[in-house]
């Protein structure tokens, strides 16, 4: 048996021994999986960020990327009960902008076309069907008056709606796991065992 | 003055200045609206690092005080300084040990954990059915048709069945959908106005 196969079945099958209950070897796997996640993405970052898009372009001659090496850097104060107070102008720079480009790519990219979308079809059965789904679902969402006579009429439709919905999520939630898990029995019986050929 | 009216000058700033940039077609305004893209990218990175940081913290106390499960947390420390060592000296191109780890370590185990949950989700399903309430009903039976519709034994079952899901998935799984989808833009739209006016401030903490 090839020893690196090897290594990854012991530790498959030290993560499904959780279905038996939770025990010491599956909590070793759970704590390297955790550990080997908390590396791959920091070395990703590293890479990726602190080296390509601000180290090298740096030493290139960018030299106002200064400014967001210090906001970065700053972040860190976070990590200090005194000191904490400077992070503060990094997190308002990274919040503030990502909220001004998520307010105009939520109205603009989603909600104005879901609605234009929604109102195409409204002559045919299926089209009145949709149009009725989404403005229940809506105010099964509106919580600010208490769900009774109409309104509370209107959210149970939604209600059935959002069932329907969440029922065929459940369906194909259930349909990749499975598919996952043949995977990983296919990895055991034929790559690492050589049961099946 | 960094406690109260600079973060929130500096994040209305920023946001007015990204939806500005949104509309306008000057040159000069893209060019630093692609900068500041560029510079959210890496401060946002510099705070995921933070965040490894902060969880390496918190670990190294645990073991210092020898609380419960203690060499666990050791373990964790040990296959990270692994990943990093790898992955800051070499790089994370294919054949480094960073993408060793990867490849033969970290994916199976991820996608091992995730399997797992096709026999939580079978128990999640069992008690669900014993609910005997309307929506629950209605829930399972678009579930079964779903799985039915989407595999060759349910077509051999009824042959209307894949047009049947066809049909659930094209109108009512997507009117809720879109119900869910236009109620979560509006509400992420106003946090956004609000961070951007000043009357969201729970990012920036105690302290």
């Amino acid at each position: 048996m090839d020893p690196v196969t090897t290594l990854t079945a012991l530790f498959t099958l030290a993560i499904y021994s959780f279905l038996y209950r939770d025990n010491p070897v599956y909590r070793f796997a759970e704590h390297v999986f955790a550990g080997l996640s908390a590396g791959y993405y920091s070395g990703l970052i590293f890479q990726s960020v602190l080296v390509q898009q601000l180290w090298q372009p740096l030493i290139g001659g960018k030299l106002w990327l200064i400014v967001p090496g210090i906001l970065g850097v700053l972040t860190f104060a976070r990590l200090s009960t005194k000191w904490s107070w400077l992070s503060r102008v990094a997190l308002a720079f990274v919040i503030g902008a990502n909220a001004g480009i998520l307010l105009m790519q939520q109205l603009h990219g989603l909600v104005l076309p879901q609605v234009a979308e929604t109102m195409i079809n409204m002559g045919t059965i299926k089209g009145l069907l949709v149009v009725v789904g989404v403005i229940s679902t809506l105010m099964y969402f509106y919580f600010s008056k208490p769900h009774k006579g109409a309104l509370g009429v209107i959210a149970n439709v939604g209600m059935w709606f959002i069932m329907i919905s969440f029922g065929a999520h459940f369906g194909y939630t259930v349909m990749a796991r499975v598919s996952l898990l043949i995977g990983r029995v296919q990895f055991l019986v034929i790559d690492w065992l050589h049961l099946v050929d | 003055m960094m406690r109260g009216p600079i973060p929130v000058a500096v994040a209305f700033l920023a946001g007015i200045f990204m939806v500005i940039s949104f509309f306008s077609t000057n040159p000069a305004i893209e060019r630093v609206s692609g900068d500041f893209l560029n510079w959210v990218s890496i401060v946002s990175g510099f705070t995921i690092l933070l965040g490894v940081v902060s969880i390496a913290h918190a670990n190294w106390s645990k073991i210092q005080r020898r609380k419960e499960g203690w060499p666990y947390a050791v373990v964790l420390r040990v296959f990270r300084a692994g990943m990093l060592v790898s992955g800051f000296s070499e790089g994370v191109e294919t054949g480094t040990v960073y993408d060793w780890l990867f490849t033969n370590l970290q994916a199976p185990m991820m996608t091992t954990m995730f399997s797992m949950l096709a026999f939580f989700i079978a128990s999640a399903a069992y008690r669900a059915f014993r609910a005997r309430t309307l929506q629950a009903t209605l829930l399972l039976v678009t579930a079964i048709i779903v799985m039915l519709g989407r595999i060759p034994v349910g077509q051999a079952i009824n042959s209307n069945l894949p047009d049947v899901t066809n049909w659930i998935m094209a109108v009512p799984n997507m009117a809720a959908q879109r119900g869910i989808i236009i109620g979560a833009a509006l509400g992420a739209a106003a946090t956004a106005l609000r961070i951007i006016l000043g009357l969201e401030r729970t990012y920036m903490g105690r302290g």
